[in-house]
């Protein structure tokens, strides 16, 4: 009987597949980060963040173009420290977070570059529109954590046109661009 | 000739009453109008600096309005006013206090979430009290804007019923409300 269940455990280990190594986004933790900014008259920046995200990725560092991410976004924690103008963020002449209260970013290919960045290909949806983006990525390091767990992160930034998804406000011609950074830390599950 | 007696208001009720109407529309069509201003528009940022002003103003002299008319009762209404008139009206001119109040409420909401004052044509500031609950901006706004109409609503027709006291019924309803006596 022991043999019996002993050979059994072995066949059901046997046939898991080979482990891609799966992350969770640590927003738990806060150690990821949504992050944008804009153009203010051409003369300035203005930061804004959104607070409220999910996601996850499986990533391996020798097969980098099997990793994949997605990433779902509260567009509703929209947050650039004015409280009147995140209003306006969410309201119709820009992200209209109560026709479309998720962004998400599903990613479709990596295409490696030199050292540790890569493109990370993939669809953004945003204010209900579906694009495909470029993200510029570049792997910040992995390895242990201090607390028994195993970390990895990623900061990539891409550009949006606000025209090509249809945030109908006019901020004038040097703000018709909005950088998107991100910064995520995966812990292993 | 300051204070109202029981026929007729005196000068303090008829100016509060005529500066709170003019406020109230001035408001509204400041209100209505900056929402939607481009922004690279020369009142982006001076019409709802105003607006907002002139609404903490406006809350001031609502309160002087209710303390002057708790210290000088309103005159009765006409004899010749029928009781459902005499209902309806009473019924909208609370509607219309209440509805201010709201509108002085739900706006200070909005603008002071984060914590800034808001400043009253730049000569005082009107503290915050910060967020007092999850949303704020975005509910204290949703209301602003749905009692808003509702307000202007009532006001045109507090002012129809008016015109209908003056033109058909020909009694001394509006003319009362420009300080004239009986």
């Amino acid at each position: 009987m022991k043999k019996l269940l002993l050979a059994a455990s072995v066949a059901a280990m046997m046939t898991l597949p080979a482990q891609a190594a799966d992350y969770v986004i640590d927003t738990q933790g806060a150690h990821a980060f949504v992050q944008f900014k804009i153009s203010h008259l051409g003369y300035s920046w203005l930061y804004g963040r959104f607070n409220t995200f999910s996601g996850d990725f499986s990533y391996d560092a020798d097969k980098l173009t099997d990793a994949k991410i997605q990433l779902t976004i509260d567009t509703a924690s929209v947050d650039s420290n004015h409280a009147e103008r995140d209003k306006h963020l969410r309201s119709g002449d820009f992200l209209n977070v109560s026709k479309h209260p998720k962004a998400t970013f599903v990613s479709t290919k990596i295409v490696p570059k030199a050292g540790e960045t890569f493109d990370l290909h993939g669809k953004l949806t945003l204010n209900g529109v579906t694009k495909e983006v470029v993200i510029a990525a570049e792997k910040l390091g992995e390895g242990k954590d201090p607390w028994g767990g195993y970390r990895a992160g990623f900061a990539g930034t891409t550009t949006l046109s606000l025209k090509d998804f249809d945030i109908k406000m006019d901020l004038g011609p040097a703000s018709s661009t909005v950088q998107l950074d991100l910064t995520v830390e995966g812990i292993r599950k | 000739m300051y204070k109202n007696s029981q026929s007729h208001y005196g000068v303090v009720s008829v100016l509060l009453h005529w500066l709170v109407a003019i406020s109230v529309f001035g408001l509204f069509a400041a209100g209505f109008w900056m929402v939607d201003l481009n922004y690279y528009s020369q009142w982006y940022r001076t019409v709802p600096h105003w607006h907002k002003s002139t609404g903490i103003l406006l809350a001031i002299v609502m309160l002087v309005r209710l303390l002057w008319r708790w210290y000088s009762p309103p005159p009765a209404a006409l004899d010749s006013h029928r009781r459902w008139e005499k209902k309806t009206s009473a019924i909208v001119q609370c509607c219309l206090y209440v509805g201010i109040l709201l509108m002085v409420i739900s706006g200070y909401l909005i603008s002071t979430e984060d914590g800034r004052a808001i400043a009253v044509f730049g000569w005082f500031d009107v503290p915050a009290l910060g967020a007092l609950f999850t949303n704020q901006a975005d509910i204290a706004g949703l209301v602003h804007e749905y009692v808003a109409y509702s307000l202007i609503a009532l006001a045109v027709l507090h002012g129809m019923a008016a015109l209908k006291h003056h033109y058909i019924d020909r009694d001394h309803t509006l003319k009362r409300m420009f300080g004239r006596k009986p």
